[in-house]
């Protein structure tokens, strides 16, 4: 399921980036609010009916009793941070090869989004993990390294907050996330020969049906969501950008 | 070729300007006796009974892990430092219209930083293993290439930071915040490294974090020099 689910992700993540970032200029507005709509009400139904399997109608775990029910909602946040991030990393890439600002919109919306389910996937992992192994962190490869994944990507929204010029803005704040994703296997195999801890992945084979159903209902809404999300959060950008970039144009047409 | 003589040229100016101003050099000795001196009173001379090995003090069980922070914090302000006087001076344009290829200055500017931290570390690894009577002298060599190692992926993405960053009115506090997540697999590798270099090392481990240690600076080295000319674009 992991690799379905990856190879769904990461389609999705370049024909996003692909159309939105290059041809979304000439798409029309409504056509991108109908199509971000749709997306959020079908990903909202699907949470609804997963969040309904997996609280209620899949079965309580053998050894961890109720408390493994997070995962309905732990797992399908590293999908949507790694979606967040990946869409990130290309639309970084992108932009340092075409400096259209399509890109870097896209580039925002990407990070700020998976920083969004970075957190959420944190914080219900702590939650979990408490109950479960004793404690709330351990410095275990997987949690260091979706932390570091965290600072990383917060350092990348501080420093943009930072940057007024446009083009520099753009610039620098791509190179950032471009050394920033590269680095996250780096860390997480350090940290692997350092250290470990975390369980292994349970295949669906080990795992009652019930339960793969409602993860995987509950995998596509975050998807869903999470692509809802990253459109509206790429208009947002596009329209403070454009308003930006008219009003760098009158002040200098205006000197 | 020519790329390489502009590299040394930059090399050589940045020297030049270290040794008239020393700047770097004295705000990093100084900073560096400070954060020694704030560990020992932090954590005590005193052998605790239970949380260090048999006989040692905690300065000299954490001492691998200390010399290594102390390092970077150290480092960071040198490194801050050597885009910064471009900046002021106007010399980053010059730098940006020089001819060939911009990885010659990401090298320039890379080796003068080694050698303004590797003199800072010239200092302070000695003077910290006095302080906290650490025995290093058999065990100098080896702790010297672990040093190297570890100063050269720090100060491959703390170049490339620092160009990044020399333009923000907020640079010194945004170096840190980029530079500190990244440097994570170095600290990691290199603390391990210099562990078992002081320790003893029986299962022979200290050849493979030597390598990994290694391969992490050749990928951050690589990044670095391919995005460079991006990063003092104008």
């Amino acid at each position: 399921m992991g690799t379905v689910v990856l190879f769904v992700v990461v389609a999705a993540i370049v024909i996003f980036v692909l159309v939105y970032g290059m041809r979304l200029p000439g798409m029309s507005e409504n056509t991108m609010k109908r199509a971000a709509m749709i997306t959020g009400a079908l990903g909202l139904l699907l949470l609804a009916v997963g969040l309904y399997l997996g609280l209620v109608w899949a079965p309580t775990a053998e050894i961890m009793g109720d408390s493994y029910r997070i995962m309905y909602v732990h797992f399908p946040s590293w999908v949507g941070t790694a979606a967040g991030y990946l869409t990130a990393f290309v639309a970084s890439v992108l932009y340092i090869r075409t400096r259209k600002y399509g890109y870097d919109y896209v580039a925002l919306a990407g990070a700020e989004i998976g920083l969004l389910f970075n957190v959420t996937g944190l914080i219900t992992g702590a939650l979990w993990g408490r109950p479960t192994w004793g404690v709330y962190w351990t410095w275990d490869p997987r949690l260091t390294t979706t932390a570091i994944m965290a600072i990383t990507f917060a350092g990348y929204l501080v420093l943009r907050a930072f940057l007024e010029d446009p083009e520099a803005r753009a610039r620098v704040s791509s190179l950032v996330a471009i050394i920033g994703f590269v680095n996250v296997p780096i860390v997480y195999f350090s940290v692997r020969w350092w250290r470990t801890l975390h369980q292994v992945q349970s295949s669906p084979d080990t795992i009652d049906p019930p339960m793969v159903l409602a993860l995987r209902v509950m995998m596509i809404a975050f998807v869903l969501i999470f692509l809802f999300m990253l459109t509206q959060r790429f208009m947002l950008a596009r329209l403070r950008g454009e308003e930006e970039l008219e009003a760098v144009r009158l002040e200098v047409a205006g000197d | 070729m020519g790329d390489l003589r502009r590299a040394m040229a930059l090399v050589r100016k940045d020297l030049l300007t270290e040794r008239r101003s020393k700047a770097a050099f004295n705000a990093m000795a100084f900073f560096a006796a400070m954060v020694l001196f704030i560990f020992s009173f932090a954590l005590g001379p005193d052998a605790p009974s239970m949380s260090a090995g048999p006989g040692q003090t905690l300065l000299q069980y954490l001492w691998p892990g200390l010399l290594w922070v102390a390092i970077f914090f150290t480092g960071i302000l040198s490194l801050s430092r050597s885009f910064q006087i471009e900046i002021e001076s106007g010399g980053l344009e010059a730098l940006r219209l020089y001819p060939g290829d911009k990885k010659a200055v990401f090298a320039g500017k890379l080796v003068a930083n080694m050698i303004v931290l590797g003199a800072m570390e010239l200092i302070l690894v000695p003077v910290s293993a006095v302080l906290y009577n650490i025995d290093l002298w058999t065990k100098l060599p080896a702790l010297m290439g672990v040093v190297l190692l570890g100063t050269l992926g720090f100060a491959a993405v703390g170049t490339f930071y620092a160009a990044l960053t020399s333009n923000l009115r907020a640079r010194d506090v945004m170096l840190p915040v980029l530079l500190f997540p990244i440097i994570v697999p170095v600290v990691v590798a290199a603390v391990k490294a210099t562990t078992l270099v002081v320790r003893g090392d029986p299962m022979g481990e200290l050849w493979t974090w030597l390598r990994i240690l290694g391969l992490i600076d050749i990928v951050l080295l690589t990044v670095c020099t391919l995005t460079f000319e991006f990063a003092i674009e104008d």
